[in-house]
């Protein structure tokens, strides 16, 4: 009896569309969120987490009716976010069906934000993202889309997140999103050390021996990927049924 | 049949109604004790903080209907907080009184294991269940807690190990409860969910 090890299929959203850029930049349409959240609910993953990437102002209902809609089509957890500001967004994305919300820049620029949700939903509802880039000797976390830096040490972030009252951190490396080169490892398996709570690996997945590698030096709990799954390069089953050949727990659709 | 669903006013009140409804079920969201009082069988749904739960059930008058209503035998699933709040009192929540059907106390996850506990983890079944009938013993279900009680007779049916053995399904006369939510759960949860209904006819 053993907590599996995650596997969890992204979908970026703008304007109701699957949508894939490479180092946070340059979209390209991967297809319809209904469609995918059907096909990964059934290969067997093991969450779905749905990102409004345009997070505009205007794009908001679009974003929550995506939400409602992808929601109808599973039977297992299910994260949303992109653009929380409020407690009142988080509130949105929880009734429109999500089961958690996540948030990053406002988070950064307003930590109280973390606080006020998990009182309000509990930190099991709360997923602190963080989109980190290695700059000079330290991991720094990067806001607005990778664009900006926040001047923020990550595994002190991560912390102070989790003290706030995080329940999850989504580990994002702006250095390797898009690339297909692995995961970070070494920055996964410093933040899983600096908290306890769960962490999600996320960025640069290309092959299996990837995600074996997030799960052994990495120490992840759970490891993300977007464009390798939607283009049907690997499907989830196929991947977990080699991960668990390998001795990762993980738990295997029937 | 129906499945009366208590709204707490907060929770994953819509998925669990969702998977219920789908599994064939008429639903009824509760606010008021008068449905309490007409329901022929019960759903206590919940996620988030104990003292929430107890104090939006008793500002809507719900806590004593909701006592009588389980004391003279109505089936009822408890899911998740929903399992919590049968209980005394939660370290959630020190002075909040629960449902107190149960007279236990739900305890904080130990801190040498990572809280909260949240992914897919297999039970260890201590007894024949009703909830898990014809399941596959090596299922997996979907945990997101940072309390839970501990694993003991009578109540317990399956425990979960997560830094102590707790209490995953519980089953105790009328009263049926789950630590993990069945309806986030895939196949197996709702196998639960169907386990339930077939009981509670």
């Amino acid at each position: 009896m053993t907590l599996a090890r995650r596997i969890i299929p992204c979908l970026d959203v703008d304007a109701g569309r699957v949508v894939k850029g490479v180092e946070f930049a340059s979209l390209r349409d991967m297809g319809d969120p209904e469609e995918l959240a059907a096909r990964y609910n059934r290969e067997g993953a093991d969450e779905l987490i749905l990102l409004d990437i345009t997070a505009s102002r205007d794009g908001r209902a679009t974003f929550l009716d995506t939400v409602r809609r992808v929601a109808q089509q599973l039977n297992i957890p299910f994260t949303a976010g992109g653009g929380i500001r409020r407690l009142e967004d988080g509130n949105a994305v929880l009734r429109a069906g999500a089961d958690k919300v996540t948030v990053n820049t406002a988070a950064v620029e307003r930590p109280e934000l973390i606080s006020e949700l998990a009182a309000q939903f509990g930190s099991q509802a709360v997923v602190l993202s963080m989109d980190v880039k290695k700059t000079n000797a330290a991991w720094e976390v990067f806001i607005r889309g990778g664009a900006e830096s926040s001047g923020r040490d990550a595994a002190a972030w991560a912390r102070e997140g989790v003290a706030r009252g995080a329940g999850e951190i989504l580990l994002t490396s702006i250095d390797r999103d898009g690339t297909c080169s692995g995961f970070d490892c070494g920055l996964t398996a410093a933040i899983a050390a600096q908290v306890s709570v769960p962490v999600i690996a996320s960025g640069g997945a290309k092959t299996f021996e990837d995600f074996l590698a997030v799960f052994g030096e990495g120490q992840a709990d759970a490891a993300l990927a977007a464009s390798i799954f939607h283009t049907a390069e690997h499907s989830i089953g196929a991947l977990k049924k080699y991960l668990a050949g390998r001795g990762v727990p993980v738990r295997l659709s029937r | 049949m129906k499945i009366f669903i208590i709204d707490y006013g907060a929770g994953n009140l819509p998925s669990v109604e969702r998977a219920l409804r789908s599994l064939g079920a008429e639903t009824e969201c509760v606010t008021r004790p008068e449905q309490v009082a007409a329901a022929r069988a019960l759903v206590l749904p919940g996620v988030g903080h104990f003292s929430a739960f107890v104090t939006g059930l008793r500002e809507r008058n719900l806590t004593a209907a909701l006592q009588h209503a389980i004391a003279g035998g109505i089936p009822v699933l408890g899911i998740c907080l929903g399992l919590q709040a049968m209980f005394s009192a939660s370290a959630e929540a020190p002075g909040e009184q629960g449902l107190d059907l149960i007279h236990e106390n739900v305890q904080a996850l130990p801190t040498n294991v990572k809280s909260p506990h949240i992914g897919w983890n297999q039970l260890r079944r201590l007894r024949k269940s009703i909830l898990l009938r014809e399941i596959p013993h090596d299922a997996y279900f979907y945990f997101a807690h940072s309390y839970a009680v501990a694993a003991s007779e009578p109540h317990t049916a399956a425990a979960c190990d997560h830094g102590f053995p707790f209490a995953a399904v519980l089953e105790q006369d009328n009263m049926m409860a789950v630590q993990f939510h069945p309806e986030k759960s895939g196949d197996a949860g709702w196998h639960v969910l169907r386990n339930f209904l077939e009981w509670a006819q």
